[in-house]
């Protein structure tokens, strides 16, 4: 071991720092003539190589994939026109050439406004389009006047349009201009060069979860360009490649359908293929025309779309929450099967009402007196909210949980687009987590009927009623069923997405499905929906509760604000015995599941299963042995 | 009356700024300042007149700036006490990433802790040296040639871990960083040579290790035409600005080069070359020359440097902060292959403005506390 000198050490670390010195003297030295031999002695080299002769490198944009139906039908697709571009930078005073160009060109007060919103977003040297889709005698009064106006040019460009619009522009979504979000988020992929000609980016909907699909491969062009910045000749080029095409499992004509029986009525509708998790029909309405938003919005229309008290914008099918009302209870019935709280044998006496022992209050039946003897059976047919109830008594808020959590929910489904919500299945921990609060008996009570915390989205819904159909297999719904390869037109089918099979025994199940077979017949909350129908057709209404009816009075629809009437729900499949189609509808403030939301249901069926396109809006088909459950 | 409280006013606020300012060199902040706002400068010109990318960097510059006045506040002995549990921290990170890392761009760097994404590397960057310097220090008395070999472990294991990620240039940089504590510490000199020749004869092996694009940006280097529209094109561009740039330069915001887009990176690591295109030779020596007098400071502080633990971090982040502007210069102008390094106090981007600051923190801290002297 050897002790170190103080002093001779400090004299030590002072050599080495003058070696650092030096060291960075030398490397400085290094990179001072290396800018030598750049900026003097090679200057007129690099100079004619960036004035004279410069080798631009120039974007080639891929067309956008269009977006298909199951039977072909065009969704989304391109169209190429003649747009009138500013380049911001050319030209000394917008605004006077614009008073200029109105002249000859028509240019909207709306059209001057946007492309001011542009300019300030976008970099200076950015060709930016003040008007799109030209008509012939715009161009031809344009070029000839086009010496007088430096730095405006017309070019041809490809624009993106969906034909249906409303009808499915909560399917498709929409592309808009790239802000700097996009940019940041694109940057974080690695993906900025890629988007250097682009100028429109998916922004909801399968537009933005399939953007990679979609948006296609950006190609080059290397082109010799002269002083003033136009190309001489092309050196080489790398073709862009196209984005690939996308073949929906939607069917559009179903879309239609389910659009002519909602009317004017606000609400969603989901239906899935029960074999394999595909979304047929999804509804949400009202829809809004997506076309608006692809060159930016203006404030006129986003002011009547965002204010709008119908909320165009919202996707009701994938983000709205609503307790399910009496479509829970048919999770329950087979949650008491399963977990032997009941037979299928076992009947109370409903007297109306249920009381927790020892508590006053009364939770009372949607129809006074009640329904005399209910087994489970008769509890699904009738809707009788005495026996969940007292069934949720027994079994508990965190069974309730943990067995209805397998039809997925209170949770996401994992459908292939984004922003989906979980809606909430409430149990004692999630009350504790968010509210500090220990679960208390009558908390269970309004949650067995549905109702009190409960919310799922129509999409969950249509999910669980997959799972009742099918026998308890869990697909991921998707929109998306085949790609289709632009290059070379080979299209590779999406295979389904079997997430995992809840195990339920099939005579229990068999018990449920019978019920809601019966729910559609004679003496059933669905009885006039399910007349005559030519299938065999399984189903369960429900109410979702909008405002809270006091203890001891009763919920009086015609007393009640418009919006503040209940929603309208149905769940349903068919054909019973093997099902092709499950789903689930919501209609907003119309009351009662039976008169409103079964029929639409049925109309859709008999489109699907029989080809019968539906009448107009039909209100006729009212249901006097319907529930009103609003005892909760 | 009314007059004697507006002199013990004054009194008090000059109390204050004096404790305010008591342990920032004015010296060298001034010149970080001066820098600075040549950086926001070129970055307007360089993001083609964006004003809110300006406004970010100056966020990210007040943020830098609060940090540094903290450290500079914190005397040498607490930072020496955290210097193991920082180092420990950036260690588990660094394995946290390796097995649970978020992938982007093909490199596994960021590491989700819940509330954000932090790249555990940029840590290490303060952290190595201020570990290795803490070792040297406690074994100060007593150093044999056993704990060279401890301090060296204490570099090379978090060193692979980021040349695994893959992030070869900031590998260099922290290998670079905790070389230069080795160099300060008394490395044998015998040594130091027999490393340089084992790494250049290791550099075939190196070459067998690198992933396919960092081979090529290699290659670019030698012939950069090889490959104009790929890894080439940042070379040939940044070279067509620097050169066309001349004596005087184009002028603020009328390089051609940065104005019409040809630049890559323009406003991260390739500012420079927006910068020597804009202002020419007589920029880049002004800039050279600023670097200097910044790193001439750093050496009289590390000069006078009271202990051991002070002199090695101070010698260890001057050498740094010069490799970072040679490294970022070197690969700018084509002398150096393209690794991710941004041009201290002028590139775009938080993160690396907050690791310089807080070394200049440390050294002010080193300057201006009392020195502590060991009998």
């Amino acid at each position: 071991m050897e002790l170190r000198d103080q002093p001779i050490e400090l004299q030590k670390f002072r050599i080495r720092l003058g070696i650092g010195v030096i060291f960075i003297l030398v490397l400085f030295s290094i990179l001072y003539v290396r800018f030598y031999y750049l900026q003097i002695t090679q200057q007129d080299h690099y100079s004619t190589l960036a004035e004279v002769n410069r080798i631009s490198i120039l974007p080639l944009v891929p067309n956008r994939g269009l977006i298909f139906d199951r039977h072909g039908k065009v969704l989304a697709q391109n169209y190429s026109a003649y747009a009138l571009e500013i380049t911001p930078s050319k030209v000394p005073d917008i605004e006077s050439t614009l008073d200029e160009l109105a002249a000859f060109i028509e240019i909207t007060p709306t059209d001057r406004q946007r492309f001011m919103k542009l300019i300030k977003e976008s970099r200076r040297f950015k060709s930016l389009p003040i008007r799109n889709r030209l008509n012939e005698t715009e161009i031809a009064t344009f070029a000839t006047n086009r010496y007088r106006f430096p730095g405006v040019e017309i070019k041809s460009r490809v624009f993106r349009q969906y034909p249906e619009k409303e009808l499915v522009s909560h399917v498709v979504g929409y592309i808009s201009r790239i802000n700097d979000k996009d940019l940041d988020f694109l940057e974080l992929n690695n993906e900025l060069n890629n988007y250097r000609g682009s100028q429109h980016i998916g922004k909801i909907g399968i537009e933005q979860s399939y953007e990679k699909q979609l948006h296609g491969i950006t190609g080059f062009e290397e082109v010799e360009t002269d002083a003033a910045g136009r190309s001489i000749r092309v050196l080489s080029r790398t073709l862009p490649i196209s984005g690939n095409n996308l073949i929906l499992s939607l069917d559009f004509g179903l879309q239609e359908a389910v659009e002519k029986a909602f009317g004017d009525r606000r609400g969603a509708l989901v239906a899935l293929d029960p074999n394999n998790g595909e979304i047929l029909a999804f509804v949400s309405k009202p829809g809004y025309d997506n076309n608006l938003f692809i060159g930016g919005i203006d404030h006129e229309n986003w002011n009547m779309l965002n204010n709008s008290i119908d909320r165009p914008l919202n996707n009701r099918a994938l983000r709205g929450v609503y307790p399910p009302g009496s479509t829970f209870k048919p999770f329950m019935a087979l949650a008491a099967l399963e977990l032997g709280k009941r037979t299928p044998e076992y009947s109370m006496a409903d007297p109306g009402f249920f009381s927790l022992p020892g508590v006053k209050h009364r939770f009372r039946d949607w129809k006074p007196g009640g329904h005399g003897r209910v087994n489970l059976h008769k509890s699904l047919v009738v809707s009788c909210d005495t026996f969940y109830y007292s069934l949720g008594n027994d079994l508990g808020i965190d069974n309730m949980h943990n067995f209805i959590g397998q039809f997925g929910l209170g949770k996401k489904t994992g459908i292939d687009v984004e922003n989906e919500v979980s809606g909430l299945l409430p149990s004692s921990a999630w009350k504790m987590a968010q509210h500090k609060q220990k679960w208390y008996a009558g908390d269970t009570i309004s949650a067995a009927i549905g109702q009190g915390y409960n919310l799922t989205t129509p999409l969950q819904l249509a999910f669980a009623t997959m799972m009742i159909a099918n026998g308890g297999k869990a697909y991921a719904p998707r929109f998306v069923k085949q790609i289709q390869n632009s290059k070379t037109g080979e299209i590779t089918n999406i295979p389904e997405n079997l997430l995992y099979t809840a195990n339920f025994k099939p005579k229990n199940l068999e018990v449920i499905r019978n019920a809601l077979i019966d729910v559609t017949r004679p003496g059933g909350t669905a009885a006039k929906a399910g007349a005559n129908a030519l299938y065999t057709f399984a189903g369960k209404t429900g109410t979702s509760q909008v405002v809270r009816i006091k203890q001891g009075e009763r919920y009086n629809e015609k007393l009640i604000d418009e919006r503040h009437r209940d929603h309208a729900m149905f769940i349903a499949y068919a054909p019973a015995e093997s099902p092709k189609i499950a789903l689930a509808v919501l209609v907003e403030n119309t009351g009662t599941g039976g008169s409103t939301a079964a029929p639409i249901a049925r109309q859709v069926f008999d489109y699907y299963l029989l080809g019968n396109t539906p009448k107009a809006e039909d209100d006729s088909l009212d249901d006097n042995t319907e529930e009103h459950d609003h005892s909760h | 009356m009314n007059s004697k409280k507006l002199t013990q006013n004054k009194i008090d606020i000059r109390k204050i700024w004096y404790y305010f300012t008591r342990h920032i060199d004015g010296f060298l902040l001034t010149f970080i300042l001066v820098l600075m706002s040549v950086g926001l400068m070129v970055l307007y010109s360089a993001s083609g007149g964006n004003i809110g990318k300006v406004n970010n960097q100056a966020i990210n510059i007040v943020v830098a700036l609060i940090l540094m006045w903290v450290i500079a506040n914190t005397s040498m002995q607490q930072i020496k006490r955290i210097a193991l549990p920082i180092y420990l921290i950036g260690l588990a990170l660094l394995i946290g990433v390796a097995l649970f890392g978020e992938i982007y761009n093909g490199a596994r760097r960021w590491l989700n802790i819940g509330i954000t994404r932090i790249q555990p590397s940029e840590l290490m960057k303060i952290a190595i040296p201020l570990m290795m310097a803490w070792y040297f220090d406690k074994y100060e008395i007593t150093l044999r040639f056993r704990d060279y070999i401890g301090a060296t472990l204490l570099l090379i294991i978090p060193v692979l871990l980021i040349l695994k990620q893959p992030d070869l240039g900031t590998a260099l940089l922290i290998a670079a960083s905790g070389f230069y504590v080795l160099f300060f510490a008394g490395l044998s000199w015998r040594i130091i040579i027999g490393l340089i020749a084992l790494g250049a004869a290791s550099l075939p092996i190196l070459w067998g290790m690198m992933h396919d694009y960092q081979r090529q940006r290699v290659m670019t280097l030698l012939d950069p035409t090889q490959d104009p529209l790929g890894a080439g094109y940042h070379i040939i561009q940044s070279s067509i600005a620097i050169g066309s740039g001349g004596i005087a330069g184009k002028g603020w915001q009328n390089g051609t080069q940065t104005q019409l887009d040809f630049l890559p990176e323009q406003s991260t690591d390739f500012i420079f070359a927006v910068f020597s295109e804009e202002f020419g030779l007589i920029g880049n020596t002004l800039l050279l020359l600023l670097y200097l007098i910044i790193i001439g400071r750093c050496i009289v502080i590390t000069a006078n440097a009271s202990s051991q633990f002070s002199r090695l971090i101070a010698g260890s982040i001057t050498l740094t902060f010069f490799t970072y502007i040679f490294v970022n210069m070197g690969m700018v102008s084509g002398i150096l292959p393209v690794v991710g390094v941004p041009l201290p106090l002028i590139s775009y981007g938080g993160t690396s403005m907050v690791t310089m600051l807080i070394g200049f923190g440390i050294l002010m801290s080193i300057h201006t506390h009392p020195k502590f002297i060991r009998t």
